[in-house]
């Protein structure tokens, strides 16, 4: 399997390129940058066939382009980073009520003011009812992998939703690691060209898509989005389990368990972060500690039943969140204490805030979350329920 | 219906229709007569793509279409962008975009959507030489949201934003001149055109499908609703904007500018004779008339003479 070093953001320029997208409509913002630069190189080179790209005037114009462009019958991928994906905010309902699957990778990045380049959540996770699909990614080689899996998972028959693939401004967009790239045959066979769901080219039974639905009709609409939103939680384990039986690396667990099985306390998050915990949880291992961390890959659908069997069998939960909702909590956080209340599972959980608009969060940092987590479970009752981490005193 | 062979012969415009019966529009439409004619134009082969105006509306709600094509709804500011998009994969599917047998992928939205909110999509568009054509039906106001001013509403018009009033407070500005911003793109092919002379109007829309690069037509389309004028007025004050020279009708294509007939060929007709058909205009005073009637003549006059330079 040919290997290249590559940096998040070249993973995936190459994921795009492999799965054969047919239209590329982009707006530069740093961090995205050298994704659409990449891609534009493919064409320049000629390593592409039949790809259109479409060098838009504004992020809104990039999706809308998107939107047409699918709903043509094209494959059709962006990017952006933080005020360029807020400026597309209200095209990304367009893309899931028209049952568009585009696939954009986001490279989360903390919103103005102040002005700030680095790595955040909050971009993406105030998408979070767009009706879009959300994989956050750890490292270069799920940027890659995400955005293969996320046409196949979008483009299923059972969904027709727009995917987001997550990953984080510099430590992975600019950094370079070897990514896994699977031979061109294989992956033509693991995703094969889309069949759309409808195309605007059927002359034959000419329709509208998008027309004004009156009450007797919109929340059909709706519902039928949440219910792909469900069944595509089953095409996701599916199309990981398919993954892992092609490539190697398996993806059938939207929660990822990393040393759970006999875990008294699980660090919970999503994206780059979780490798630090990772490397924490083998070092507090070593000095006594029985942690584990539970990485959410898929935030939209949320893994709801993965989390209740995790949460069921630990004592206390730290769910790291590098996002903050204003005036509540950590959105992990909330959404994951959401999921609990109405199970018998109940363990102690906390939110600590960290790493916003680029913070480093290092394994000593952890390593003292697992001490405060600690002591909360010996007492059995929560210091705080929130904890901004860094915070300066 | 089969029409008698002689009666074929001496139709101008194809005889199929492919708007139907039972669309939504508002007695005496102007749009939705524009709207007619660009489906009869593309004999159903035409993509399109409507922004939020009142066309949304007259196009009809799910699951019904008024039109023989297929259709795409989209956000108010985005159709210079849909239809990028819609030829972008119309081309990396392999598909015949416009001349003869091709697709023609169309835009077809208001003033507001032009003008206004989707001025840097319609930008983009045009700047990029996308192979489509985007049609803005000015019916100078925003008549979907009930009847507020748009840059392409004229000085002294009422809208329920610009109310005439004690303090007589009526639009303060002079219409956008929206063709003169998309000139200014040099594209392929830039027109005026009005429902009142659809034989015009065709031969514009035929044009388009020839033409390689982005078009762009201004179709002058009244509004009885909005304009507080009779129903069965609309394609006279269509016909009196022309000849008062309020809205020229013109074309532009490789540099050059051509005023087509029927516009005034010798004096214009006097505006007063247009406006007072208009409950819209009825705030206006004297003076008003007179600032209106100056700016239509000194427009003409700049039209004629880039005519003169650039024919
Ligand atoms: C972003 C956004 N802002 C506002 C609106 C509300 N809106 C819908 S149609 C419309 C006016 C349309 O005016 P115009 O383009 O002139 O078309 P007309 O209704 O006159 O046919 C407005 C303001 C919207 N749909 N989207
Ligand atoms: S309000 Fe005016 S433009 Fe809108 S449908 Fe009625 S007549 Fe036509």
């Amino acid at each position: 399997m040919p290997k290249k070093v590559v940096s998040g953001n070249y993973a995936a320029a190459y994921a795009a390129k492999h799965a054969r997208v047919e239209v590329v409509a982009a707006y530069p913002i740093t961090p995205q940058t050298s994704i659409i630069e990449k891609i534009a190189e493919f064409i320049a080179n000629g390593e592409v066939e039949n790809l259109q790209y479409v060098p838009v005037e504004s992020e809104h114009s990039a999706m809308a382009a998107c939107i047409g462009a699918s709903a043509t019958g094209a494959r059709a991928f962006t990017a952006t980073s933080a005020q360029g994906l807020a400026l597309m905010h209200e095209m990304l309902h367009w893309a899931a009520g028209a049952r568009l699957p585009i696939v954009m990778v986001d490279v989360n990045r903390a919103m103005a003011p102040p002005w700030s380049v680095w790595d955040d959540q909050t971009d993406s996770l105030a998408q979070r009812d767009t009706g879009w699909l959300q994989f956050y990614a750890e490292n270069n080689q799920e940027v890659y992998d995400g955005v293969l899996m996320a046409f196949k998972i979008g483009e299923h028959e059972k969904v027709n939703l727009p995917v987001m693939v997550v990953e984080s401004a510099f430590i992975l967009s600019h950094t370079y690691d070897v990514v896994d790239m699977p031979e061109q045959e294989e992956i033509d066979e693991f995703l094969p060209p889309r069949k759309p769901l409808y195309t605007l080219t059927d002359f034959e039974n000419p329709f509208s898509v998008g027309a004004l639905g009156t009450p007797a009709d919109y929340y059909e609409f709706r519902y039928k989005i949440a219910k792909a939103m469900e069944e595509a939680k089953k095409v996701i384990k599916e199309v990981g389990k398919e993954y892992g039986e092609r490539f190697g690396r398996d993806y059938s667990q939207m929660i990822e368990l990393y040393k759970t099985d006999d875990a008294e306390i699980v660090f919970m998050g999503m994206g780059s972060l979780m490798g630090t915990v990772k490397e924490a949880v083998d070092l507090l291992r070593k000095e006594g500690y029985k942690v584990g961390a539970a990485k959410v890959r898929w935030f939209r659908p949320f893994p709801k039943e993965e989390l209740y069997e995790l949460a069921k069998n630990v004592e206390g939960i730290a769910v790291l969140d590098r996002n903050f909702s204003f005036g509540q909590e950590g959105i992990l956080f909330n959404e994951a204490k959401g999921v609990l209340y109405n199970t018998d599972a109940k363990p102690i959980m906390k939110n600590y805030i960290v790493g916003i608009g680029g913070r480093d969060l290092t394994v000593n940092d952890v390593k003292a979350i697992a001490k405060n987590m600690k002591e909360i479970i010996q007492k059995g009752k929560l210091d705080r329920e929130i904890e901004w981490y860094h915070l300066k005193r | 219906m089969e029409l008698p062979a002689d009666v074929k012969k001496r139709l101008t415009l194809p005889f199929e229709e492919h708007f139907y019966a039972g669309h939504t529009a508002c007695q005496g439409c102007g749009a939705s007569l524009g709207l007619r004619y660009v489906l009869k134009a593309y004999g159903g082969k035409a993509i399109f793509t409507i922004p939020a105006c009142c066309s949304t509306i007259i196009a009809g709600p799910w699951p019904y279409t008024a039109l023989n094509a297929p259709l795409f709804h989209t956000a108010f500011e985005t159709t210079g962008a849909v239809i990028s998009g819609i030829e972008a994969a119309l081309k990396a599917k392999g598909y015949k975009v416009k001349g003869e047998d091709g697709i023609m992928v169309i835009g077809w939205a208001g003033d507001g959507g032009t003008a206004d909110i989707g001025l840097q999509a319609l930008s983009g568009f045009l700047e990029r030489g996308h192979d489509a054509l985007y049609i803005m039906y000015d019916n100078e106001a925003y008549m979907n949201t009930g009847i507020q001013r748009s840059s392409s509403t004229p000085y002294g018009a009422w809208t329920t934003n610009t109310p005439g009033g004690k303090k007589h407070f009526l639009e303060q500005r002079p219409k956008k001149k929206v063709i003169d911003i998309v000139i200014a793109h040099k594209p392929a092919y830039a027109a005026t055109a009005s429902i009142a002379y659809p034989e015009d109007f065709m031969r514009k829309l035929k044009k388009a499908q020839t033409i390689k690069g982005p078009s762009f037509i201004q179709l002058f389309a009244p509004c009885p609703t909005g304009w507080r004028s009779p129903t069965d007025k609309t394609i006279e004050l269509a016909r009196l904007a022309v000849q008062t020279a309020y809205f020229p009708l013109f074309e532009y294509e490789n540099g050059k500018y051509k005023i087509n007939m029927p516009s005034p060929n010798k004096e214009p007709k006097p505006l007063e004779e247009y406006l007072k058909l208009q409950g819209r205009f009825k705030y206006m005073t004297k003076e008003d008339m007179e600032i209106l009637q100056e700016w239509v003549l000194k427009e003409w006059e700049e039209l004629k003479k880039k005519a003169e330079l650039f024919g």
